[in-house]
């Protein structure tokens, strides 16, 4: 009687958790389902060619017209100074960290890196804004005040710390017998890092790399306070831009009314970043999965 | 120049190089700081924390916004960890591998690589139109649980994985359900890893601006949160607000707001270090 009555609260309580558990589906199908219908009603005002190829993006003027290369040229843009940045100064990181600093340096320095990633976003905006730019100015004197160089340098360093973490785990998951025997051959330092334990973290290395391209792709804050709001299909670092992130903060400031087509506009640029980050990190997921597979 | 020199004067300049990029990121979390401070401190007060936003800058404080933060992050604890401890324990003590459990797993990951401003349009189609909460302290608080509920379902699932297996087994040898030794050994051993991982996510969702923008948070309110329902801004938000602002005294605003921010922030983080300390015997 007991027993069995034990035994119903047992299952009970094992299908609240799994509930709470499948919640992250529903979250899931919730942004898919959320973004798709807005775009589908979008896409019956606008051909998705228009959309997809278009080169000019003024959906809030009285002469509208909705090609989205502008936003994604301006987030590209921004996206490639911040790698360029946070690529190299987080790979060299993480060699230094993994194969050279003493235990003692690490233990000091890698919370203080954790710190930069845990910086909220509108703070590096702000630094970007009213330190970077000004002394960049100083160095390029054609430099607007508004720019895509100062956010995407400052994003740079904000996803460092990502990369180098990341980074740091795939060096220190290459075996370390890789390394002896390289160094039984006579190598140097230098030439077991590069040509042995590199290589041998590559998969792991990329994942860390593509994850912090959607990373940089999804950040809004930094852009929407020091890049402008002006899209144009422009690779010139030193003039305004605007990122599809900081069009749809532009939007949700301003007071458009819900149901309109300007209003579409945010959802159908939406799906665009949630179907980009999406692919990247699946691929990021698969190459770390197989270097877990490679080294397990 | 022999080879062997060569070799080795490389092997400097790697090491150098090394160096130099760990020292950036420090530079420049040095320069970040000390500029805001220099631009800020001066603001900080008593009055500046108690006041209500002004058209005037030096009458402006941050009250009404650490009011919709306090508000908005103690009710997103109160939805994401209670679900995200749920997931957690489900994912890591009943599922089996494979199936629905893997499903979920790859889903979690995903999740988490989710641009937060996706959130806000979720939060925006979903529960500010569809469920018709409006632009309320609950469609905030609810958008920035969804935005966490992947980290505290990792980090609860990290604390449950650090329990040692024995306790459950000798729990089992005893008799105790699953459930009981869930409850009774395994929680308890795993609250403080726990916490530590709720503070950590909680202090992510503190810094979340954009999200809250697009559900559609206002940028100037000049008052406290009264309820649930009530309109609401937040520090992030109100420092954008100022940053956006041409005027120079709204800026040092802007600065004062952030180190109110990263004041937050730090006591958060040093809670949970000294959480994870304390406990970690």
């Amino acid at each position: 009687m007991t027993r069995s009555w034990r035994a119903r609260i047992e299952r009970l309580i094992e299908s609240v958790l799994f509930a709470c558990a499948a919640l992250s589906i529903v979250v899931t199908l919730g942004i898919i389902s959320v973004l798709a219908v807005e775009t589908l009603q979008f896409f019956r005002e606008v051909s998705p060619v228009d959309f997809l190829f278009g080169t000019v993006w003024t959906p809030l003027f009285f002469q509208k017209s909705f090609g989205v290369l502008p936003l994604v040229s301006g987030t590209l843009l921004v996206s490639v100074i911040a790698m360029s940045v946070a690529g190299p100064a987080g790979l060299l990181t993480a060699i230094y960290l993994s194969e050279y600093a003493p235990a003692r340096v690490r233990r000091v320095v890698k919370p203080i890196l954790e710190v930069l990633a845990g910086v909220p976003t509108v703070v590096y905006g702000y630094f970007a804004l009213l330190f970077v730019t000004p002394l960049l100015q100083q160095v390029i004197p054609g430099l607007s005040g508004f720019n895509a160089l100062s956010p995407g340098l400052v994003m740079g360093i904000m996803i460092l710390p990502m990369v180098s973490s990341l980074s740091e785990d795939a060096l220190r998951g290459v075996p370390g017998g890789l390394r002896e025997a390289a160094y039984a051959l006579g190598a140097t330092k230098m030439q077991t890092t590069l040509r042995v334990v590199l290589p041998a973290a590559l998969s792991g290395i990329s994942a860390a790399g593509i994850l912090a391209v959607s990373r940089a792709i999804g950040e809004t804050m930094i852009v929407t306070i020091a890049a402008g709001q002006q899209p144009r299909l422009t690779a010139n670092p030193l003039v305004s831009i605007e990122t599809m992130t900081a069009y749809i903060v532009q939007v949700s400031l301003g007071d458009t009314p819900t149901g309109t087509l300007a209003y579409r506009t945010i959802f159908a640029v939406g799906m665009l970043l949630f179907v980009s980050t999406f692919l990247l990190n699946l691929v990021s997921n698969w190459l770390r999965e197989r270097f877990r597979e490679e080294y397990a | 120049m022999t080879r062997r020199l060569r070799n080795q004067l490389l092997d400097h300049l790697l090491h150098g190089a090394g160096l130099g990029a760990t020292l950036l990121g420090l530079v420049v979390l040095g320069a970040l700081l000390f500029d805001i401070f220099s631009d800020g401190l001066g603001r900080i007060s008593w009055e500046f924390l108690t006041s209500f936003p002004s058209r005037r800058a030096e009458n402006a404080g941050v009250y009404a916004a650490l009011a919709g933060t306090v508000w908005v992050i103690s009710l997103t604890a109160l939805f994401a960890v209670p679900i995200g401890i749920g997931a957690a324990i489900y994912l890591e003590e009943y599922g089996k591998r494979g199936g629905w459990s893997r499903v979920i797993e790859i889903n979690i990951a995903n999740l988490a690589g989710v641009p937060s401003v996706i959130y806000g349009l979720l939060g925006l189609g979903l529960l500010v139109r569809t469920l018709a909460l409006g632009r309320s302290v609950i469609a905030g608080a609810a958008t920035l649980a969804l935005l966490v509920l992947p980290v505290v379902i990792l980090s609860s699932r990290e604390a449950l994985r650090a329990v040692s297996p024995s306790l459950r087994e000798a729990s089992y040898a005893l008799g105790a359900t699953k459930w009981q030794t869930i409850w009774y050994q395994v929680l308890p051993v795993a609250l403080p890893g726990m916490l530590t991982g709720m503070i950590l996510a909680l202090s992510r969702a503190i810094g979340e601006t954009a999200p809250l923008i697009t559900i559609g948070a206002l940028t100037y309110v000049p008052f406290a949160p009264d309820g649930l329902w009530s309109p609401f801004t937040v520090l992030p938000i109100q420092v954008f607000n100022w940053v956006s602002r041409p005027q120079e005294a709204f800026l040092e605003n802007a600065a004062a707001g952030i180190i109110v921010l990263l004041a937050l922030l730090l006591v958060m983080n040093g809670t949970a270090a000294w959480l994870r300390d304390r406990f970690q015997q």
